[in-house]
């Protein structure tokens, strides 16, 4: 695996990440990036460290006291690991969704408005109104819910919760989104629902996508990372990927032969 | 890139063991279905002989102490016809120094004489030893009383009213029958229980030091053991590092959970009466006693209850950028917090009834007044009962018990606040 060139319009770059629990190691020299107008998949066999390089890149890894990061992420040329870069505002700008939807227990508006509110985005209420609807309108989910704002977000069905979930993460007005398997909880409708909305997204946030589903990969993204026991076996165009895969390894997985 | 890490699709299957379908039929199999429903039957009347026993002591225990009690809160009285000749204005009764000019104007030796002129020799003695205060009061409530005939409603001595209650003495049965064939007693509901604090004569005690005594020492207990607990219950879970003198803490507030409460009064009598020498039998030391003895308590409840808070409601407001101080207040406590409450309640409820620990600081004195602030001597509940349980007097029997009902109310009131609260935060998502 060559490192790949550090493109102009790169939003994140990863350069030699190594991930590790304790002694062990789960992510090993791994480099990446992602530029500003793509959705970029990681698929892999479960354990493979997708996820867990996946944390890495809005430092969600540090909550683990055992785990340990080396090597360099970027974040527009900022090291995110510096010591200057606060991982509260990173956060911010880089939001995540998890792969079992997690709204707060509380109400719709309250769940897309905390982000905003706790980093003081907006003026008064009107300016947080609009917020709260131009995002869940994002989100796909406005006129699903426009009249029950005040109702708990847990009250939603499952594919809901995951594009309230989208709509609170987009409200802070990220650069990067990361979704960590977000439809494995979901069923097939739901599921085509949230791959619409990474299409709908994609241009104006950078998107990072960690999928089981080797379809849904082939769907939504322009470009293709495969894990395998926490070495990046091959990132490429998902075409690639999908159609001419280099890699022995990868072959064997996208044609089922494991995994 | 090595191969050997791809595993081998299997290839060709083993040849399939031929077996007979399960006979469920047999009479083993019959028995074990049997034996299944019995344990199943078995196991339901236990739990239900369980709950039955545990919900028919609580019933005797109310019921008796209901039976009991309640001729506690009454008193018997006897019509007194009295003409007082004080040599005493009615401005000076009236006025700020009224008690002491009535007394000194011979009030006592007045209602005296009007007792003996009333019910013969001996006469004083089947009043009240407070008799006169009544009195007293009346005349302040209304000076006129002063320069005219008028019939006084008096409780009578103790074991007169013991008598009335169909306890007594023969002696004092003889003369309750005597007094009620003149048609001169009634029986009233004693308001003075409810207002009144400790005296020595039972018809004369109150409740009110002792439950206005309670309710400062558990304002104390809960200002200070809650917020204590809840914070370390916060930090030990949301922030310290797991250590061995994380785990050092974490057993030892196990052990204080454990400590037997008389420990803990000895310690209060060291540190409070004796290092920093503050009022004995005081409120304050009370409550700084059993917030450390409820504090453990909180802090245990606490850390379960934070620790049942979904990691994934922690990972939502991360990742969208709340500081960790933010997860902590903003979405971790308001979750937690029913599971606080009810281990507070707990805690509360162990406090309010805890008696040993108060008796080392000196919560066992008799007081007299009702205690005006946190600093002023007074006694608890359940020490006012354990003290007239231990009094000779058969007045105090019934008075014991009325104050167990009192004591029961409060607990029953505190529960239901903190179950209303508890509703209130969780309907509040």
């Amino acid at each position: 695996m060559t490192t790949p060139k550090i493109t102009a319009r790169a939003k994140i770059t990863a350069r030699g990440v190594s991930v590790f629990y304790g002694a062990n190691r789960a992510i090993d020299d791994v480099s990446i990036d992602v530029t500003q107008d793509e959705v970029v998949a990681f698929i892999g066999p479960s354990g493979c460290g997708k996820s867990t390089f996946l944390r890495t890149l809005n430092r969600m890894n540090d909550t683990i006291p055992s785990a340990r990061v080396e090597g360099q992420i970027h974040l527009d040329g900022e090291d995110i690991y510096g010591p200057d870069m606060d991982v509260v505002q990173l956060r911010a700008r880089v939001g995540m969704v998890f792969q079992k939807p997690n709204p707060f227990p509380k109400s719709i508006y309250e769940n897309v408005a905390y982000g905003p509110r706790i980093h003081g985005l907006t003026q008064g209420k009107a300016a947080l109104d609009e917020v709260v609807e131009t995002s869940l309108r994002r989100a796909g989910l406005w006129d699903e819910v426009k009249d029950r704002l005040s109702d708990s977000g847990t009250a939603l069905s499952g594919g809901q919760q995951q594009r309230l979930c989208i709509a609170r993460a987009i409200a802070v007005d990220p650069e990067v989104i990361l979704m960590d398997e977000p439809c494995s909880a979901l069923d097939p409708i739901a599921t085509a629902k949230i791959e619409e909305l990474i299409h709908a997204l994609k241009g104006r946030y950078a998107i990072v996508i960690v999928t089981h589903n080797m379809q849904q990969a082939a769907r939504v993204s322009q470009r293709t990372a495969f894990f395998h026991l926490g070495h990046l076996v091959e990132f490429g165009a998902t075409s690639d990927i999908f159609t001419n895969p280099k890699a022995e390894r990868t072959k064997d997985y996208i044609t089922g032969r494991y995994g | 890139m090595s191969k050997a890490i791809v595993p081998e699709v299997p290839t060709g299957t083993a040849e399939p063991v031929l077996r007979r379908p399960t006979d469920w039929s047999t009479q083993a199999s019959r028995r074990r279905t049997r034996r299944r429903y019995a344990a199943e039957r078995r196991f339901r009347v236990m739990g239900l002989a369980a709950v039955w026993l545990s919900v028919g002591f609580l019933v005797f225990l109310l019921a008796s102490m209901l039976w009991q009690g309640v001729s506690g809160f009454t008193e018997t009285r006897v019509a007194l016809p009295i003409e007082l000749r004080l040599d005493i204005t009615p401005d000076r009764a009236a006025g700020r120094s009224g008690d002491l000019a009535l007394a000194g104007a011979g009030l006592e030796g007045a209602v005296d004489a009007a007792a003996t002129a009333a019910y013969g020799p001996g006469g004083a003695e089947l009043l009240s030893d407070g008799a006169w205060l009544t009195v007293r009061d009346a005349v302040k409530a209304d000076p006129t009383l002063l320069s005219r005939r008028f019939i006084a409603q008096i409780p009578v001595a103790a074991d007169i009213d013991v008598a009335a209650k169909g306890e007594g003495t023969p002696d004092a049965e003889a003369q309750f029958a005597r007094l009620s064939r003149a048609g001169v007693t009634s029986r009233g509901f004693d308001i003075d229980f409810l207002t009144h604090a400790d005296s020595t004569d039972p018809t004369r005690v109150g409740i009110w030091g002792a439950l206005k005594g309670s309710l400062l020492t558990m304002a104390v207990t809960l200002l200070l053991a809650f917020p204590i607990g809840t914070f370390a219950a916060l930090y030990l879970e949301e922030y310290a590092p797991r250590n061995r003198w994380t785990d050092l803490i974490e057993v030892s507030i196990n052990n204080l959970a454990a400590v037997p409460s008389i420990i803990f009064g000895l310690l209060g009598l060291a540190v409070f009466l004796g290092t920093f020498h503050l009022p004995r039998s005081a409120p304050l030391v009370g409550g700084l006693t059993l917030a450390l003895m409820t504090m453990p308590v909180i802090v245990i409840a606490g850390r379960n209850a934070i620790k049942a808070v979904p990691p994934s409601i922690r990972d939502a407001a991360l990742a969208v950028g709340a500081s960790p101080v933010q997860v902590v207040f903003h979405h971790v406590l308001p979750l937690a917090l029913p599971g606080i409450m009810t281990g507070t309640i707990i805690g509360m409820a162990r406090a309010l009834g805890e008696t040993a620990p108060l008796l080392m600081i000196g919560m066992r004195a008799f007081i007299a007044a009702p205690p005006g602030g946190i600093t002023d001597p007074a006694t608890v509940l359940p020490v006012q009962i354990f003290l007239w349980s231990d009094e000779v007097s058969r007045g105090f029997i019934e008075k014991t018990s009325a104050a167990i009902i009192v004591l029961l109310v409060f607990l029953l009131a505190m529960n239901g606040l903190a179950i209303y609260l508890r509703n209130k935060f969780e309907t509040r998502w």
